[in-house]
């Protein structure tokens, strides 16, 4: 049962590419995931952990060889390269990063956002992107409280006071 | 190159398209009716799930996950909870277990459903679009039989479910399961052989096994490829490892096969629920509870400022009280108070419970769970549908990210669309089974 998480691996940020892909080559045929997390709220060295999460999938029986989960931890500065020429699905998973955590890829230079259009200012998923902003083009240009009396006494930790 | 530009031409499809079930935008580049490049633009129906969830407490983040694939939300809550249960290394009662996988095939019934039905009308064949969302429409009341909701379920807790089955579930199931298996039947008998669906179907949206394991497809999609990969079985979790069932794979990984496959895991997961029901052992649903002490032993600590110690124990309350709720208990009592909310009937007929109650859902009160990491996943209607949650300790989840498992054969679109023609967008879009809540989370 332990095994749908994997063995955890930091690699260095500079030499993700040569990493994963003797990954690729040992047999992982399946990007599953790519994400970031945020440790700014944390106080790690670097701020944003980028986790690939690889499987090792036997085509014939379906069945799971292994998992492996590769960390790399970065700051804003493009170090990452890209991986989309080993598993193409990284293609959109990295786009998805870029627009959420602002994390860029240093192969990919214009890069485009995924979720969100691309006036959009800021990176959401970001921890010091407060969940009440607004955007130039939505909603009230004055960027006040939400008008919800319950969701500005309740909850302080959404408006961030 | 001039040349070909003038050739070419732009079309954009969405993001609001009579005939694509969905909100996204496809820009075709055509060539008379073929396909010379595609470009997907999804996000029209981002709601920032994951940015919510880390301003919620770990409980009240899985009414948001009925949100994510809404037509099998059940899948979502059984998602959700079993990884917060996994980072916080508890394991829920056996009945909670085949409650959950109930509740699942339930919901991998209604998506498999949903899915052909749409595809099929979109092809022409209003009839089995009506056929199975009648069997749907059944399968949604049970829904509302077992959690008072037809799609906004928010079913599970963490610790364990929202109630126990109700005492005619069983009986009620087969009803529902006889219309099913008729519906199922009926749209077979138009479809599987019918000249103008295979036409459409057949040879359109085909896809490699090397190919849909390069760009991460799990699920119907990959096993309609002939890689009989299910989370179910390749990482059993509840209680899937004593069940029997098969995995229904493909051989061509084109559109009628995906079609098929879905087709036989319908029956599949009816004989789940089936065995389930079978087999379900008695006991509780929810965890139980560590420790019981008199409600006035609480009553008095309570007294004396000791407001932490409340959420720590079960409440025995007098008889008084007990005779109360009596009737209505049964039913939904959850028991282990660090953890698993109180039953509604507690909650609004006891202090114990309504103490309990709002010390779990105040914002800095809720469940704490050790810093932490983890990643869980389960079998959803589409593949495999995964949770990676930190916990810094807190009351709530300091990052939930949800792997939305058709967000990976969305980016396969220009390898399933491109050389085809204009009319095959439907069909392959059909079978990819996008679900924008889920997709753009």
């Amino acid at each position: 049962m332990s095994g749908i998480r994997g063995e955890v691996r930091e690699v260095p940020a500079d030499s993700n590419h040569e990493e994963l892909s003797k990954l690729r080559a040992a047999g992982y045929n399946v990007l599953v995931d790519l994400t970031c997390v945020d440790r700014l709220a944390k106080g790690a060295p670097h701020r944003f952990d980028v986790i690939y999460r690889l499987m090792r999938l036997d085509p014939a029986t379906g069945d799971d060889l292994g998992r492996v989960e590769v960390r790399c931890a970065v700051d804003e500065a493009p170090v990452l390269r890209s991986v989309k020429d080993v598993w193409p699905a990284a293609d959109w998973l990295e786009r998805e990063v870029w627009d959420m955590f602002g994390v860029k890829f240093a192969d990919r230079p214009g890069i485009k956002r995924l979720l969100m259009y691309e006036e959009f200012q800021g990176h959401a998923l970001r921890k010091d992107y407060p969940i009440a902003k607004r955007q130039p083009l939505i909603g009230p240009k004055s960027g006040d409280k939400a008008d919800s009396p319950s969701f500005n006494i309740l909850k302080p930790t959404v408006t961030g006071e | 190159m001039a040349a070909k530009s003038q050739k070419t031409y732009m079309l954009n499809m969405g993001p609001q398209h009579p005939s694509m079930h969905g909100v996204v935008r496809l820009v075709l580049e055509l060539e008379g009716e073929r396909i010379v490049d595609v470009d997907a633009e999804i996000g029209y129906l981002h709601r920032a799930f994951e940015k919510h969830a880390e301003n919620e407490t770990w409980n009240n983040v899985v009414p948001w996950t009925d949100r994510l694939n809404y037509v099998s939300p059940l899948i979502n809550n059984v998602g959700y909870a079993m990884a917060v249960e996994r980072l916080a290394g508890i394991e829920v009662p056996e009945r909670g277990q085949y409650i959950r996988v109930i509740a699942s095939e339930i919901s991998r019934v209604t998506d498999h459903l949903t899915c052909i039905g749409a595809t099929a009308m979109e092809l022409g064949s209003l009839t089995v679009f009506l056929y199975l969302i009648k069997g749907r429409e059944f399968l949604y009341q049970l829904v509302d039989h077992l959690t008072g909701a037809r799609i906004t379920t928010a079913f599970t807790r963490v610790g364990g479910v929202k109630g126990d089955l109700p005492p005619d579930f069983a009986e009620k199931f087969r009803a529902v399961a006889k219309e099913v298996r008729l519906a199922v039947a009926e749209s077979d008998k138009l479809l599987t052989r019918n000249r103008i669906f295979m036409d459409r179907m057949e040879g359109t949206g085909k896809l490699s096994p090397a190919d849909a394991l390069a760009y991460g497809i799990t699920g119907p999609f990959l096993r309609s490829t002939g890689v009989p990969y299910d989370v179910r079985r390749a990482h059993p979790y509840a209680v899937y490892g004593k069940l029997d069932f098969e995995i229904p794979v493909g051989s061509t990984g084109d559109n009628y096969d995906r079609y098929l496959c879905r087709l036989a895991e319908i029956e599949q997961s009816l004989r789940l629920i089936e065995q389930c029901l079978e087999r379900i052992p008695d006991g509780q649903h929810s965890l139980e509870p560590k420790e019981i002490k008199y409600a006035f032993e609480i009553q008095d600590a309570g007294k004396h400022g000791d407001t932490a110690l409340l959420a720590k124990y079960a409440a025995k309350v007098d008889q008084t009280l007990e005779g109360m709720g009596k009737d209505a208990q049964p039913g939904t009592r959850t028991a282990d108070r660090k953890i698993t909310l109180p039953a509604k009937e507690s909650t609004y007929t006891n202090i114990e419970g309504l103490m309990n109650h709002f010390e779990l859902v105040m914002w800095s009160w809720g469940v704490r769970i050790p810093p932490s990491e983890t990643y869980f996943a389960v079998e959803g209607g589409n593949g495999e549908l995964g949770f990676h949650l930190v916990s810094d300790g807190g009351d709530g989840p300091y990052r939930v990210r949800c792997r939305p498992p058709c967000l990976f054969p969305m980016a396969a679109m220009k390898k399933l669309l491109i050389g085809g023609q204009i009319a095959d967008v439907i069909p392959t879009f059909g079978s990819i089974n996008m679900i924008a809540g889920e997709l753009d989370r």
